[in-house]
């Protein structure tokens, strides 16, 4: 026979327990909710009302192997994250037009976000934090991204070398696609690495 | 006539052991020896001489079965050439298939036909090539490396196969260059080897250059290949383009592979030949 108090103590556990399993389940839901929201309102082109501003894209070209700085008019943001989004933004629009000289499909879309983080104890040159960038790209852009050494890195090599002509505290590249670390780009270029901004520099062909 | 006495005995043991020993007694030391024997068994009494006499059958029955070292002794002259052995690293295979080529191909098997071929080539020219796989087979990046360290191989060509650019590209790691230690980190053991790997590079960058071929460097990591521990390069054969950069032969048109083959086989053989190549063969 069970006591009464233990037959009371049980049904009240369970009742608890069952209002917790529902607590849990709301605010999982409005986390996944506010998530959705955030990457909605999250800026897919840069904002019109940003004036417009020089930035240096260095651009890859598959026939000679070569980085080459151009500079471009683009509207950019004040926010840093949001202003290594537009600068990659527009970089990889260039990849994506017809005529590109490193035909990437995917164009602005391709790159989700990027993160800055300050690296501890690292300065740049201009005596500021030094800073850590991750490249969010996405699964879409990895899966169509041609495949191959030399373009791969050439891609690669040009998110560094732009991030670092637009934002010189960024001394250190990260990628992640779709979230997730990947072992290389399609195939060949290594993102489980962190890219040194400083060894990518733009470089004139090497043809011969 | 000197006497020797119980305490020498063992010393005139040791001086017949050291003579057996010694290289540098041919045909004397035979008699020396039997003088040696001769003069203990005068020496000793009747009983010490039936004991030299079983020493000297010891010696009668060592002279039998220990080879002359006058003619074991190598004449002097020069020492072996250190062996020079290719590594050719198909890249990719198994279930990393690499890239599509627009033929249908894809680059892994791309990579092997240009593999057993070039393997043939040198092969054909005295120079051994091992492979790091002869089918269509998943070998990791460590494995690569493995290989190519443990046959201590002179150089190593990882072989690759794309559509785009234009020519072949040439890449060596972008580490920076090490001083070589006695124990490295597997990830960046090319960085002692780097500086060797650039004149390697320049090596074949002139022999296709010379076959006519249209070839791009650079330097960009390279997983695997940053874990050998010898002069490396990653070739990566493209299309060959006209000035309008319409692409004109695939990576995959066998002629095409076989003139990169000869050009590649020939940068070898300079590479072997080149006087500087062994100076900083081992840290």
């Amino acid at each position: 026979m069970i006591p009464r108090y233990q037959k009371i103590l049980f049904a009240i556990l369970l009742l608890a327990s069952l209002g917790m399993g529902f607590k849990l389940w709301q605010l999982r839901e409005r986390a996944h909710r506010s998530l959705l929201t955030g990457e909605a309102s999250a800026p897919t082109a840069a904002p019109v009302v940003a004036p417009a501003e020089q930035a240096t894209l260095v651009v890859a070209n598959d026939m000679d192997n070569s980085l080459v700085p151009q500079v471009h008019s683009l509207p950019l943001p004040a926010d840093p994250g949001s202003r290594a989004r537009a600068v990659l933004g527009k970089l990889l629009d260039l990849y994506a037009a017809p005529d590109s000289t490193h035909p990437v499909p995917g164009g602005a879309q391709s790159v989700a976000q990027v993160f800055l983080m300050p690296l501890p104890g690292a300065k740049s040159t201009d005596g500021s934090d030094n800073q850590l960038a991750v490249v969010n790209l996405s699964g879409t852009f990895a899966a169509s991204h041609p495949s191959g050494l030399e373009t791969e890195s050439l891609t690669v090599l040009s998110i560094c070398a732009t991030l670092r002509a637009n934002l010189p505290s960024i001394g250190e590249v990260r990628f992640l696609v779709d979230g997730q670390q990947r072992p290389t780009l399609a195939g060949h270029a290594d993102l489980t690495r962190t890219y040194l901004t400083s060894q990518a520099t733009p470089t004139e062909g090497t043809r011969q | 006539m000197s006497r020797i006495s119980k305490t020498q005995v063992p010393r005139v043991s040791q001086r017949v052991r050291s003579m057996l020993r010694s290289p540098r007694i041919r045909v004397p030391r035979v008699s020396a020896l039997t003088a040696v024997l001769n003069d203990a068994s005068l020496s000793l009494g009747r009983w010490r001489a039936g004991r030299y006499l079983s020493v000297l059958a010891t010696v009668g029955l060592a002279l039998l079965t220990v080879p002359d070292h006058a003619q074991l002794s190598p004449s002097p002259e020069a020492p072996p050439a250190p062996r020079f052995v290719v590594v050719l690293d198909a890249a990719h295979g198994g279930d990393d298939t690499g890239s599509h080529l627009d033929s249908g191909q894809l680059e892994k098997s791309v990579n092997l036909t240009l593999s057993v071929r070039l393997r043939s080539l040198l092969a054909a020219r005295g120079i051994q090539a091992i492979t790091t796989r002869e089918a269509d087979t998943s070998v990791s990046l460590d494995q690569r490396a493995t290989i190519a360290n443990h046959a201590s191989a002179a150089l190593c060509l990882s072989l690759h196969a794309s559509e785009t650019g234009s020519g072949i590209h040439l890449f060596a790691s972008s580490l920076p260059p090490a001083l070589p230690t006695r124990f490295m980190a597997w990830k960046t053991a090319q960085a002692a080897w780097v500086t060797r790997s650039l004149g390697l590079a320049g090596a074949v960058n002139s022999a296709l250059a010379h076959a006519g071929f249209s070839v791009t460097l650079g330097r960009i990591p390279l997983p695997g290949v940053e874990s050998m521990t010898c002069p490396a390069l990653a070739v990566e054969v493209g299309p060959q383009r006209d000035s309008d950069h319409k692409i004109t032969t695939e990576p995959d048109n066998p002629e095409y592979q076989a003139s990169v083959a000869t050009a590649l086989a020939a940068a070898v053989v300079e590479w072997r030949s080149d006087p500087t190549r062994t100076e900083a063969r081992q840290p």
